[in-house]
């Protein structure tokens, strides 16, 4: 059972590792616009002859 | 004369001479549009930075104040071909934010919490039925507390806060037998570890709470998203007055930003952006939407008028009094006062929930502790059994059960139209048995419509309506949206107060008055044939010569919603203060045999009151000024979205579109909503009548109350998702 002594505190610091990447995420404003980071993956800089736009 | 933009309201000062401002832009719906507007507004010299904020619909610009300024940013984007106006950001609207990045943290810090300790618990309950040290079982709800205790401490803020402001004002809320159920159940399991006893509660105390921050968190998500939708709604419709400076100059500001003395100009066919008196010129003006007459009111120097009243004829100078100062809006303002005070104070279901609630279980956990020691028990016993009963009981289950629904009922409301302000609103929506309308722009359209029953030819209408483009007069705007071609006649010119006129294939045209189409002596004819509920506008081109009547219409669904509102079993009232000839037609038409016009706001209320005192519920329907009191005083509330200011800030709930047919969903997603808060509380004490005696027997471990926990607030929560998968609740 004495691996328990360093497996333990191994998964909790995984643990908070996750819960500070969250703490920073949300500060650093990736919530903010989640629908919109869904549509920002799309243009199309590669196709300039098809206007997306005016669909 | 060029008119310069003020738009200084909107505009926070940054460092080293630059600016930022936030807008509220219509018509962004792809990834196209956020590409469009930004690298348009970036190539603009002097501007910064520009971002769209596609969820809401926002545009943030930054930009250097020596190179451009705000007005030129609108004007880029206008011709970029979106519609922008500023936003001005509400001190609500930022504390909502800050709350809900607070309660996200307190949720992911819960969550972090309720893993890592139910990773150690199920070692635990694995352990106790094989071959677990008491030594390995004492460092797993060590380091159980270690997790538990900060993490509660930190997460459980939002109810520990919620449960103390409630103490201090001596009532019970359901947050105070949460704070004392986890509290209790977290110093329980610090003393058991302290005695190496087998029963540890940490995982059942976090648990709770992240179950409960969930619901939290959920239900301020739907109340930002549907105030984030109101306020872009409110500043692209906000309106913009011409200001005269001391030097004569016309400024074009914000009416937010206009202040008693301020003298501002109104032409033909505007909006009055504020109260004021009419210190010059003279015209008549439509108040339809400040007292629902539908006849327009001739004014000249001196007299009063109301914000939200359109100028029809003539230019005004009108000097802004201070907000209140006028006759009306003070009475209305007096008059809804006594409304709200006197507003029943109706007691939720959940309130009423928590306040049963707290004392059933405190005493079920005092008896319990009282029978054992009486049975022999020790003190230690008789008192882990006594919590183990205020753990078990769960306010879970109950706390989850209203706002869970709550949340959906929200969400189906707001994809049909109906955007609510605040969460009561939907118990109260669902209570309501009677139905109280206004009629002018509730049950009619905000705007009057051209009568297509009066059979004029397409192609006349066609002219005219196509004439009607090049005037200011609000009938003729109500006639040019009819125009299928939206290029102007060339060469038409507008004479103020009598009409267009213009050379139309070689044939000169004239829209407007009877007279000025030199048809004096058909004018009364005209309205004989009409009705004098319709105002009237004549076409004469060559030698034909029509009279369009244009009136108010009922909304194009309202007979079919008020029948099907009828059919749900609630009576239906209609109070104007329009005149009895404009409100029998409509009445008659709808099948409305109960109805008053005429009605000045403080009859309004005073019939609302007399209804209440027969012991209805009334759900009050209305959108002038003079209906903001009688929708205060009543029940619940309801406004279509073109309302007037005050009256919309009365009303509980506001609905968007040209359709009536909101208000009936608004009725049935209440009700539906309704039963299923009643079927969730029923649950909650479904679980309770089986779990409380397990809990009295002594007979809960942990394991028993973590799936019990899950399970019941899993269960309610599945149930609210019901409102959701009824959206065909009207045909």
């Amino acid at each position: 059972m004495n691996v328990l002594i360093y497996l333990v505190p191994l998964a909790l610091m995984l643990g908070l590792t996750g819960l500070v990447a969250f703490l920073w995420s949300l500060k650093s404003g990736q919530y903010d616009d989640l629908d919109g980071a869904a549509v920002r993956i799309l243009p199309d800089d590669d196709m300039p002859s098809r206007d997306i736009a005016s669909r | 004369m060029a008119e310069t933009l003020d738009l200084s309201l909107f505009v926070e000062p940054g460092d080293a001479g630059a600016s930022h401002m936030t807008l509220a832009v219509e018509g962004v719906s792809c990834a196209g549009c956020i590409r469009k507007i930004e690298n348009g507004l970036t190539k603009l010299p002097g501007v910064i930075d520009a971002r769209v904020n596609f969820t809401q619909r926002r545009l943030a610009v930054d930009w250097r104040n020596d190179e451009t300024d705000a007005a030129k940013i609108i004007a880029a984007i206008e011709a970029i071909g979106y519609h922008a106006r500023p936003f001005a950001p509400e001190r609500a609207d930022a504390d909502e934010s800050a709350q809900a990045k607070w309660l996200l943290k307190c949720l992911a810090v819960a969550g972090f919490a309720a893993m890592n300790v139910m990773l150690l618990s199920v070692s635990v309950w694995a352990g106790n039925v094989s071959d677990m040290t008491q030594e390995t079982r004492d460092l797993f709800h060590w380091l159980s507390a270690l997790i538990a205790l900060p993490a509660a401490a930190y997460a459980g803020q939002p109810f520990f806060q919620s449960a103390f402001r409630a103490l201090r004002a001596r009532h019970v809320n359901m947050d105070v037998p949460i704070s004392i159920g986890v509290s209790l159940a977290l110093g329980l399991s610090v003393y058991e570890t302290a005695i190496h006893a087998t029963h540890a509660y940490f995982d059942s105390a976090i648990m709770l709470l992240f179950f409960l921050l969930v619901g939290r968190y959920l239900d301020l998500a739907m109340r930002r998203k549907t105030r984030l939708f109101a306020g872009n709604l409110a500043s692209i419709k906000a309106d913009f007055a011409h200001r005269l400076d001391a030097n004569a100059e016309l400024v074009q500001v914000p009416a937010a930003a206009l202040y008693p003395g301020d003298r501002v100009l109104v032409r033909a066919g505007e909006r009055v952006p504020a109260d004021g008196t009419v210190i010059n010129g003279v015209s008549e003006i439509d108040e339809s939407l400040v007292t629902g007459e539908t006849l327009y009111r001739p004014v000249r120097a001196g007299a009063t008028i109301y914000a939200g009243s359109i100028n029809v004829s003539g230019a005004l100078t009108v000097r802004v009094t201070a907000v209140g100062a006028s006759t009306l809006v003070e009475e209305v303002e007096r008059l809804l006062d006594k409304a709200t005070q006197a507003r029943s104070q109706t007691v939720q279901l959940a309130d009423r929930a928590a306040r049963l609630y707290a004392p059933v279980v405190h005493t079920a956990a005092a008896l319990t502790a009282i029978g054992w020691l009486i049975a022999g028990a020790g003190i230690h016993d008789s008192i882990v059994v006594a919590i183990a009963v205020l753990i078990i009981t769960c306010p879970c289950a109950i706390a989850l059960a209203i706002p869970a629904v709550q949340v959906v009922a929200a969400g189906a409301l707001f994809r049909s139209g109906v955007i609510l302000n605040g969460g009561s609103a939907i118990e109260r929506l669902a209570e309501a048995d009677m139905i109280v309308f206004d009629k002018t722009g509730t049950l009619t359209l905000p705007e009057p419509q051209v009568d297509s029953s009066a059979g004029i030819a397409p192609e006349i209408l066609e002219k005219a309506a196509r004439l009607a483009l090049s005037s200011h007069h609000p009938l003729a705007a109500v006639l040019a949206r009819l125009a299928r071609l939206r290029s102007p006649y060339a060469g038409a010119i507008e004479e103020p107060g009598e009409g267009v006129r213009a050379v139309i294939d070689g044939k000169e045209a004239r829209l407007g008055s009877a007279s000025f189409c030199g048809l004096a002596a058909e004018e009364n004819a005209a309205h004989a044939a009409h009705g004098s509920d319709a105002s009237c506008i004549t076409f004469a081109h060559d030698a034909t010569a029509v009279t369009i009547p244009i009136r108010q219409t009922l909304r194009p669904d309202a007979v079919a919603v008020v029948e099907a509102l009828r059919k749900r079993g609630l009576a239906l009232i209609m109070l104007s203060g329009d005149r009895p000839a404009a409100v029998a037609p409509v009445a008659n038409e709808l099948g409305i045999a109960n109805w008053q016009a005429g009605l000045k706001p403080a009859e309004k209320i005073a019939r609302i009151e007399e209804l209440k005192s027969q012991g209805h519920r009334v759900l009050m329907v209305g959108d002038g000024l003079n209906d903001a009191p009688a929708l205060a005083a009543a029940h619940v509330s309801i406004s279509p979205i073109t309302a007037a200011h005050l009256t919309q800030a009365h009303a509980d709930a506001l609905f968007l579109g040209d359709q009536l047919k909101p208000v009936l969903q608004a009725v049935a997603i209440s009700q539906c909503a309704r039963r299923l808060m009643k079927e969730n509380l029923a649950l909650a004490v479904i679980y309770n009548v089986f779990a409380v005696p397990l809990a009295i027997a002594g007979l809960v471990t942990p394991l028993i109350a973590a799936v019990a926990m899950s399970g019941s607030s899993l269960l309610v929560t599945l149930n609210a998702l019901r409102a959701r998968l009824r959206p065909g609740v009207v045909p």
